[in-house]
């Protein structure tokens, strides 16, 4: 039912073969034996009672299987999204019952409006138990139900090969999403004939979309006859692997494109269609222009609400063209014009062959001239500023020089994250790793840790606030144990920044509960065995940071900064792309 | 979005038969509070493929955005909605009342007749009552059998079937992806 078996014995008869002669094995030994059968090289995980056995078959196939104790759940879920958004892999977590489970909740839901990968597996009470406010039991399957693209509660063990190879399926395809497998504890210990079949089809499940001829021709015929189009585009373009598509597009189109927070990297920021970040406080040029485009070409991106501003005065002048995988995303928040449905790796060349070259010249320097504008007014002096005060923007716009661009940046959330984003440049794909949809505070230090064990030849630096940086920071004894090598950058301006500075604009500088007393970083750095050093001076910061670089374990690094910065430009809440300020 | 008008909207959701699914459907309607008004489900000529009949109350806008997340749903074949105009509908009532009430033949009788319902069963205390119709009819026949004293009274709610062909090709498209297996 969930495979095709044609077309496996065409690829390879032997491995059909093998997939037909079965093994006896526990639930628990099955679940990882699915794992490995997935290509999963390591997960993140805590152990507790009703996911022991399989802890015990993890111990067993310990050569074949990393496992990575962290030291929260919500940790091991960061974590996992920090791998799989590195390395385009599904992230797997596993946790107990009860407590363990629910602490997974806030991964969950951030991978699900981040679109991230996952599979999520938790131990459940033996099933004659279920429903009886059994010693931590939790009902996680209905809990996760609104966060999860699908989930499901394993009771026996011989669905475990079934349902786990579905889990993976459905996570990695069609617009990616966490899977959570809820598995009794009697399942984990019962046996099976064990036999794995991957699965890529289930019947009620369209994954991608294909696109009407009708449609391609219509969006063509509109970008072709353009006089001001934009390209605004999202993390669609990561997710399906389509940033060369998207860079020949730009090429041949010669429409200047800006990006989503979280399709940054997809692009190289030195390509000469980049117009810069879209959103509350990305650049000023593509969000005043949206409301001068005359097409507005969307790819792989959902019109967030942190990019559109009030949506009735979003894109008022343009016709819009929306690439999408999702059909639920469609018409959503904006009405569009045309929408092609797909993954845009394969739209994207359907509507480059039948794109007219053109350069656009006049209309872009439409866009120069408001850099122009937005580099007087705020970003010279957001990297070269007049105080003596250390700025955010400074530190990240020197971590891109000292990295040659080449870093794997890892956010948290706050104002640090948005000078993170504005500021890095990125020379490869899958380069900015923050928290988009949800904003999560509490995932950089996790996140960095995953994408380091996912990518371990890059150099991978979290940046992040001295708020955030404490709501995670027991993952500090996840990097002590692993020795995972990340460089965690903790910009430090005493206060909940994000929150001070709307409290500054918007609440008559009524700052209630965003100062914050802060620990001794480097004692606390020390105490987990990590390097660091604490820098409150400019004249220290380019050795400081190079020293952090060149450090060939972990390091910390604390930064002290302006207490009451800014970040600007910004759309007001409530406002129009086209009213963003500049301070 | 909010001044345009709400109306009644049927839709039509065809899922797998998965433990949850009936909660993940009525998430998407709880997530924004959106009452339903009644929801009826029910196996479909297809084995092992249910059926939802669910009505509520609201824009059109709105309905097609959680028709959309409906159908996102990874167990969900295919979701539709219609307005009253394009669907035929009916609903069951069935009417318990006591038997001595029937001996009083000609005016029970009479209503019963004119309703165009039936006696489904009789026993020695009580009488089952039957009548297919609109809410409103079925809830007329309930104001005249009042006075005789009802023991009991259920009503299933209504299910509905499109007046165009639309619907049932597309299912059966869900249905052709589903024999390809
Ligand atoms: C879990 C969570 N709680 C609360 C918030 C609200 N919030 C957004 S930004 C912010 C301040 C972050 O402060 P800090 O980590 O110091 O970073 P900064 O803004 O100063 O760079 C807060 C509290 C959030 N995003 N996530």
């Amino acid at each position: 039912m969930f495979n095709d078996h044609n077309h496996m014995s065409l690829i390879n008869t032997e491995e059909n073969v093998n997939a037909q002669t079965t093994q006896k094995l526990s639930g628990a030994q099955a679940i990882i034996q699915c794992l490995i059968e997935e290509q999963v090289e390591m997960m993140f995980g805590y152990p507790g009672g009703a996911i022991m056995p399989t802890y015990d078959a993890i111990h067993e196939y310990q050569n074949q299987i990393k496992h990575i104790l962290v030291r929260h759940e919500q940790g091991a879920t960061h974590a996992a999204q920090g791998y799989a958004r590195a390395t385009g892999k599904v992230g797997v977590c596993i946790a107990t019952s009860g407590p363990g489970a629910t602490n997974l909740i806030t991964g969950i839901a951030d991978a699900q409006i981040d679109s991230t990968p996952l599979v999520c597996i938790t131990g459940q009470v033996h099933k004659d138990l279920l429903g009886t406010d059994a010693f931590q039991e939790t009902d996680i399957i209905d809990i996760s139900m609104p966060v999860t693209k699908w989930n499901y509660k394993v009771t026996e063990a011989d669905e475990i090969p079934r349902v786990l190879a579905k889990a993976f399926f459905i996570a990695k395809s069609g617009r990616p999403g966490p899977v959570l497998i809820d598995i009794t504890k009697n399942a984990q210990m019962e046996f099976l004939e064990f036999s794995y079949d991957k699965c890529n089809h289930i019947n009620s499940y369209l994954p991608e979309p294909v696109p009407s001829s009708h449609s391609v021709i219509d969006a063509v015929s509109l970008i072709n006859n353009a006089k001001k189009p934009l390209v605004v585009f999202g993390q669609g373009v990561i997710l399906g692997n389509a940033e060369p598509e998207l860079k020949m597009f730009l090429d041949k189109s010669g429409i200047p494109a800006a990006s989503t927070i979280m399709g940054l990297s997809a692009l190289n920021p030195n390509h000469k269609s980049y117009v810069g970040m879209l959103g509350m406080h990305g650049n000023y040029a593509p969000n005043l222009l949206t409301n001068e485009c005359d097409v507005l070409i969307a790819i792989g991106m959902r019109f967030d609400d942190r990019v559109t501003g009030t949506i009735s005065t979003y894109a008022t002048n343009a016709k819009i063209v929306h690439l999408e995988i999702d059909p639920s995303e469609v018409n959503k928040n904006i009405k569009v014009d045309v929408a092609v449905m797909g993954n845009v790796k394969h739209t994207l060349p359907q509507i480059i062959m039948k794109t007219n070259k053109n350069k656009h010249p006049a209309w872009r320097k439409q866009f120069t001239d408001l850099y122009n504008k937005e580099n007087e007014k705020v970003i010279e002096q957001d990297l070269n500023p007049k105080a003596n005060e250390i700025s955010m923007p400074e530190v990240v716009n020197l971590v891109s020089d000292l990295t040659k661009d080449k870093a794997i940046i890892v956010t948290d959330v706050g104002q640090h994250q948005m000078a993170a984003c504005r500021y890095s440049r990125f020379k490869q794909t899958r380069s900015m790793i923050t928290s988009g949809g949800l904003g999560t505070m509490g995932f950089c230090l996790p996140a960095a840790i995953g994408a380091k064990l996912g990518q371990p030849d890059r150099l991978v630096i979290g940046i992040v606030g001295d708020g955030g940086v404490q709501m995670n920071i027991q993952e500090l004894g996840t990097i002590m144990q692993t020795k995972v090598n990340v460089k965690i950058i903790i910009l430090n301006n005493q206060f909940l920044g994000m929150v001070r500075q709307w409290q500054e604009l918007y609440f008559d500088k009524r700052y209630a509960s965003t100062e914050m007393l802060n620990p001794d970083y480097q004692k606390l750095s020390g105490a987990y065995g990590i390097a660091s050093q604490k820098v409150t001076k400019r004249s220290q910061l380019k050795t400081a940071l190079e020293k952090m670089i060149q450090h060939d374990e972990s390091y910390i690094l604390e930064v002290m900064v302006g207490q009451e910065q800014n970040v600007f430009p910004m759309i007001s809440p409530g406002m129009s792309v086209s009213d963003m300020r500049l301070s | 979005m909010t001044d345009e008008l709400k109306s009644n909207f049927t839709l039509a959701l065809f899922s797998r038969n998965r433990a949850g699914i009936l909660n993940r459907i009525t998430a998407v309607f709880s997530r924004i509070k959106l009452n339903i008004d009644s929801l009826n489900v029910s196996e479909t000529e297809n084995k092992g493929v249910y059926r939802y009949s669910v009505k509520v109350n609201s824009t059109e806008k709105l309905i097609k955005r959680i028709t959309k997340q409906i159908e996102k749903q990874v167990d969900v074949i295919k979701a539709t909605y219609s307005t009253d105009d394009f669907i035929v509908q009916q609903e069951v009532a069935l009417y318990k009342i006591p038997s001595s009430v029937m001996l009083d033949r000609i005016k029970t009788e009479k209503i019963i007749r004119n309703h165009y319902a039936r006696v489904l069963t009789m026993h020695r205390d009580y009488t089952v009552i039957e009548k297919t119709g609109h809410t409103h009819e079925t809830q007329q026949l309930f104001d005249e059998l009042e006075p005789f004293g009802i023991l009991e009274f259920v009503r299933s709610g209504p299910i509905s079937i499109s007046k165009t062909t639309q619907l049932l090709s597309d299912f059966n498209a869900a249905n052709e992806m589903k024999s390809i297996i």
